[in-house]
């Protein structure tokens, strides 16, 4: 086990390998090992500087045309090719939905396990790597740690702050690798039907769900959202199943940490709950005194939405003149 | 005729898990199981393109203890054909690698398939792993987070939800694809179904049926502790004559913190 050294990190999303190398650096330091950032695509001299300024000792570039998309098989055989020759003893990927299923399979190939989201990280005595992520639907946060090396975790974006870019000196390294084949065909790419809008960018959000009745009831919500400049953001049946939404707040959804949340007729079933748990402060307004979303507020109205809403509305813009 | 291959897991149902207030430990042994909201989905897509093509089979497996038998009952009233369960003393704490090994073993027993669909990530762990780790294994074209299906010919094509895009992506079959819960509305299966599916054989497979390599089960990965997070949350009840009287206590609080107004 002991001569796997480095701790390697890849992300095809320039910005979050670039946060996750700032958490690295300080791993990297810890275990005494150098800090390596892989790069996969096309046109990466830019990156790669960047990347040397946010932390990494050292850079792979596999700077192809061929590598300018995202392909599964033929990025996975440029990690693979370097897991094998320089047999980091860390490799973190940025979980995004193409590096998650990338980990998986980077694992499967080298035969080790993958700790994924990791919202946090640490080394432990044993000098290894140990991954916090939330598992039972939000209910618990899950400590996990290795017994193969590489350790591979996957980090999502926002879990950990972009380094500030420093004048410092890396190396970068030209990879020559032999790219596998895709076994899949990307026939379209098309941007997402969102509003446009980074819900996880909001300071404030205004969220509904169940206890909304019509689709068009949303304006209170946009009323007040803008009082407070901030965003609208909903729970999961009010996009899945009703469809008024194209994205949710929850687990399986966006995770969000604005500096306040207000949850209009959300009854906090656990997995939404997951997705709001880091926000500063959480208002609850539900007709039902006993909805769980009580439990995990700072301020709880026991009302109908419908009356509280416009009243609170009215409050703010008053009080903040 | 074309064979379709579902994996299902049973996971534990995380809106009815309790936590020990006092020892932050959740009571996992005493909450309630269900088959996994993705991988029903991944089902229910199973049989919508046997409804659309007709002359397919569903295969449905499980890697559990004995009681995963009603996931897999479930399965077949909603309209599987077959249901394969994995079970073996030896298997009680396989990870996400171990997992897709005895998948892929199962896959490879059960015989050519010409679709694997499993659901995006599972309702408990939430990991999103296993599909990944079981299309490497068996060298198949691997399609995630899938919001639409089609299969024409030897082609199936999907639409993946990425974080700022959508991809429509195809590959040849056999390929694995995995699934997001927006795809369908699984059914609820009629009484009729359920009696039917009684009836129905579940094929039980060990370890050595599968002739399991002990160092491939082994984990590789270790559990340190699972905890409830902390909430320390203010829960401050803002009680009022009238609604407005209400939100003016309301915004004077959230302004008093600085949370707005800066």
């Amino acid at each position: 086990m002991s001569e796997h050294k480095g701790v390697f990190v890849f992300s095809e999303k320039h910005d979050l390998a670039l946060e996750i190398l700032g958490k690295a650096r300080e791993i990297a330091d810890k275990l005494q090992t150098e800090l390596v950032a892989v790069l996969i695509g096309h046109n990466l001299q830019d990156k790669a500087n960047e990347i040397v300024k946010c932390g990494a000792d050292k850079a792979y570039l596999a700077d192809n045309q061929a590598l300018e998309r995202f392909q599964a098989e033929a990025y996975l055989s440029v990690l693979q090719s370097l897991a094998l020759s320089c047999k980091p003893e860390i490799i973190l990927i940025g979980s995004t939905k193409n590096g998650k299923p990338l980990a998986a399979r980077l694992a499967t190939r080298l035969e080790t396990g993958v700790v994924p989201d990791c919202t946090k990280l640490s080394i432990d005595e044993q000098k290894r790597l140990v991954g916090d992520r939330m598992t039972y639907g939000g209910n618990a946060v899950a400590k996990v740690t290795f017994k193969k090396k590489p350790q591979i975790a996957t980090v999502p974006a926002r879990a950990f702050e972009k380094p500030e870019p420093k004048n410092r000196n890396g190396q970068l390294v030209k990879l020559d690798v032999k790219i596998e084949a895709p076994k899949t065909e990307i026939v379209e790419t098309r941007p997402l039907e969102t509003s446009n809008v980074r819900i996880e960018e909001a300071e404030v959000i205004v969220s509904c769900g169940r206890g909304l009745e019509k689709k068009e009831d949303k304006v209170m919500l946009d009323e007040l959202a803008k009082a407070l400049c901030g965003q609208v953001g909903c729970s999961r049946p009010l996009a899945e199943d009703r469809k008024w939404f194209s994205e949710w707040v929850g687990l399986s959804g966006h995770k969000v940490k604005p500096k306040l949340y207000i949850a209009c007729g959300i009854s906090g079933v656990i997995q939404h709950v997951a997705g709001i748990r880091d926000a500063k402060v959480i208002v609850a307004i539900n007709k039902d005194p006993e909805a769980p979303i009580f439990e995990i507020a700072d301020y709880g109205i026991v009302g109908n939405l419908y009356e509280i809403l416009p009243a609170l509305k009215e409050a703010v813009e008053k009080q903040l003149q | 005729m074309r064979k379709i291959i579902v994996c299902l897991k049973q996971a534990v149902d995380v809106s009815q898990l309790k936590v020990d207030s006092t020892t932050r430990q959740l009571l996992i042994a005493s909450a309630p199981r269900k088959m996994s909201d993705f991988d029903k989905n991944a089902l229910e897509e199973a049989i919508k393109i046997k409804e659309k093509l007709g002359d397919t089979e569903i295969c449905t497996m499980t890697v559990s203890s004995e009681d995963a038998k009603a996931v897999l009952r479930e399965a077949l009233a909603m309209g599987a054909d077959r249901a394969y369960l994995v079970s073996d003393p030896g298997l009680k704490d396989v990870d996400t690698s171990g997992t897709a090994y005895v998948l892929a073993e199962a896959t490879k027993k059960i015989g050519e398939c010409s679709l694997i669909l499993c659901g995006e990530t599972s309702l408990d762990s939430f990991s999103g792993l296993v599909g990944p780790r079981l299309a490497e294994l068996l060298n198949l074209p691997q399609m995630t987070s899938a919001r639409k299906i089609t299969v024409e010919g030897d082609t199936v094509t999907v639409e993946r939800t990425l974080e700022e895009a959508v991809e429509t992506m195809k590959a040849k079959m056999p390929a694995l694809v995995s699934i997001t819960r927006e795809i369908n509305q699984p059914r609820i299966p009629s009484l009729m179904m359920i009696m039917k599916a009684s009836k129905k054989e579940i094929v039980a497979w060990t370890a050595s049926d599968l002739n399991l390599q002990k160092d491939k089960i082994a984990s590789k990965i270790e559990l340190v502790e699972v905890l409830a997070p902390k909430t320390e949350r203010k829960k401050i009840k803002i009680t009022g004559e009238n609604p407005q009287e209400i939100a003016d206590k309301l915004a004077k609080a959230l302004i008093q913190e600085g949370i707005i107004g800066r």
